[in-house]
């Protein structure tokens, strides 16, 4: 592997680093009694001055998210670590949660420090039922070593931290959604503003951080934040965890210089395509983002504004390869199943039109497509797109949309065969794809 | 009428006292429940909502928005197969026809000795080590049909706890030498 900086995995492969011991032997801990003595203000300028950005898919910068925190509202403020990760082919929060506990818990107190916040929850999704163990155990060593609690060593600093087990709702991700769902109710968004920043979790300011940026603090408050700009590129400082998926040969999660070019990252982390296949496309950073295809990736470099000029984005750093023998159509439609299955019913554009776009693509694989079915899943997507209170509606649209942008002659071919067939015969292309489900 | 354990109601009590609202307690509340019940059911419902101070249509309303509270009764081992984009790339489709043929039922149907039952479900967050699936509350990744039919016909003999328990936060004991997790 080239010589990425290693900040969030530099001590992944230690079998004890999970516990309290084997954290605290590599300096664990150490960064927040300093930073119990300094300023609070003080750490969110150094945050703000890293340019650590949301590492959830966002990209917000974090500083940024923390200065609008009303200071003395009379309120208590309340953290949120943002660990219901969802998205498709994303999965580098549960290396976290798994292997590195205690540096999510160490983050968590350096950002309630910097909000003065006393009380934080660790959301995690509901199927990680080992991160959660993990995260769990951790918490009771920590609350055991008096690292939670009172007066948090000798500062006079209070702090309690719970941790929620989500349910299996995708939508739990969205920052809104999780607060409601916190609360005691079903997940669905709410309408910003009021940013939850000033209204948020028990109608107190919230924050709430995705693990990995969490993570990032202890090295950034260790190092300073000159130390972390000077890793990546300007725009995109520091370093971000891929999970890298799909048919290549060497899955996992890689954390990487921001701005590392996607070719060799796919050549050189990835272990090039498997089989001995070829790339067909790739879909950098979590299922909602624009396709790319092999032949644009030239150039492009692994960072929110190079992805950008691509036409695509980092987001969560889920990022799925194809190879030739993928049919695009098929990702479009397991896709679109996915987005209408976790939709969470509150918008009718998202609720009813992700139904509609699934059974389009549906029907163009059953060999049963119409002339105009591109042209309808446009519109349908024009209509759900800026029409719904959260971003799952431009989620759910946009591999749809990216799929057939991308790749018209696939979606064409399929129903110009049936155009070309005598009526009623039907298409055994079904049974011929490789994604087909079992329903 | 249905009864709830002591220990049910203790840790209950504990989860309340740990949040600002005690309606925060609901999900985990219901997840008591459910390893007491099996499923949630009205029984479920109504002990939750004495519980957390909830109307008992406002608890239903949350056990019916999350998937991860069954409504119906399922195995004692549920097969949840991951269908999503990463894992379906991979070989995810046979594995749900291999269950469909070695159990004889359809997703969402339980064998007749109430021992085993499957779904389809959306991404688990495990896309680097797919296919896979969840045996109850563990996953098993880098699956093979063949992979997943030995640990089956073991389950069979062994009849191990895969559950995590909310009453306790321990998750089952597994199987032994199967690994809790194989992401790297």
């Amino acid at each position: 592997m080239t010589g990425h900086k290693k900040i969030l995995l530099q001590h992944i492969d230690k079998p004890d680093q999970y516990t309290m011991s084997g954290y605290e032997s590599r300096g664990g801990y150490s960064t927040i009694k300093k930073v119990l003595g300094m300023d609070p203000l003080k750490v969110i300028e150094e945050v703000k001055a890293s340019g650590l950005r949301g590492r959830g898919g966002a990209g917000f910068p974090t500083g940024v998210k923390w200065g609008f925190v009303p200071r003395n509202s009379g309120k208590p403020v309340y953290l949120l670590q943002n660990a219901d990760e969802s998205e498709p082919g994303t999965f580098k929060d549960r290396v976290l949660l798994e292997k590195e506990p205690h540096l999510c818990i160490e983050g968590m107190l350096i950002a309630a420090w910097a909000l003065q916040s006393h009380w934080s929850c660790v959301y995690i999704r509901g199927e990680y039922g080992y991160p959660y163990v993990r995260t769990v155990e951790a918490i009771n060593e920590a609350y055991k070593k008096g690292y939670l609690g009172e007066n948090i060593f000798g500062s006079g600093f209070t702090h309690h931290m719970v941790v929620h087990r989500g349910a299996g709702a995708y939508i739990c991700g969205e920052e809104t959604g999780l607060i409601e769902s916190l609360e005691g109710k079903k997940g669905q968004p709410r309408l910003k503003p009021p940013f939850p920043a000033v209204v948020g979790v028990y109608g107190a300011p919230t924050v709430v951080n995705n693990t990995e940026t969490l993570a990032a603090l202890p090295w950034i408050m260790e190092n300073g934040a000159a130390a972390y700009r000077a890793i990546g590129t300007e725009k995109s400082p520091g370093t971000k965890l891929i999970s890298a998926s799909g048919h290549i040969n060497k899955p996992g999660v890689y954390e990487i210089d921001l701005g590392y070019p996607v070719e060799r990252f796919i050549a050189e982390e990835c272990g090039g395509i498997w089989n001995g296949k070829k790339l067909k496309a790739i879909i950098p950073g979590g299922s909602s983002v624009p396709v790319l295809r092999a032949d644009e990736l030239k150039g492009v470099n692994m960072d929110y504004e190079s992805f950008q000029q691509a036409g695509t984005m980092l987001g969560s750093g889920g990022f799925i390869v194809m190879d030739e023998t993928v049919d695009m159509v098929d990702v479009a439609l397991n896709l679109a199943h996915f987005y209408s299955h976790e939709s969470c019913g509150q918008c009718t554009p998202c609720r009813e039109g992700g139904h509609w776009i699934e059974k389009i693509f549906h029907r163009i694989i059953d060999g049963k497509g119409q002339a105009g079915d591109m042209k309808l899943i446009e519109n349908l997507c024009a209509q759900i797109g800026g029409h719904t209170i959260c971003p799952f509606g431009e989620a759910l649209i946009t591999p749809a949309l990216s799929c057939m942008k991308k790749f018209p002659e696939e979606f064409l071919s399929k129903i110009k065969a049936v155009e070309g067939e005598t009526k009623g015969q039907g298409s055994g292309s079904r049974s011929s794809s490789m994604l087909a489900q079992v329903q | 009428m249905a009864t709830f354990s002591a220990e049910a109601d203790r840790r209950v009590h504990e989860l309340i006292s740990k949040y600002p609202d005690k309606k925060s307690a609901v999900m985990p509340a219901l997840y008591i429940a459910q390893e007491e019940q099996g499923h949630v059911n009205d029984e479920a419902i109504k002990w939750v909502s004495e519980k957390v101070g909830m109307a008992p249509v406002h608890v239903m309303e949350v056990a019916t928005f999350y998937t991860m509270y069954y409504k119906e009764p399922v195995g004692k081992y549920h097969v949840q197969v991951c269908r999503t984009l990463s894992c379906a790339l991979r070989g995810a489709g046979q594995i749900t026809e291999f269950l469909e043929k070695k159990l004889g039922v359809s997703a969402h149907e339980v064998t007749k000795d109430g021992r085993w039952s499957f779904e389809e479900v959306e991404c688990l967050g495990s896309c680097g080590t797919a296919p896979m699936c969840q045996l109850n509350d563990l996953y098993c990744e880098n699956l093979t049909v063949e992979k997943l039919d030995a640990l089956m016909k073991r389950i069979d003999k062994e009849n191990p706890n895969l559950r995590l328990s909310m009453k306790t936060d321990i998750l089952g004991d597994g199987l032994k030498d199967l690994p809790r997790s194989e992401v790297i």
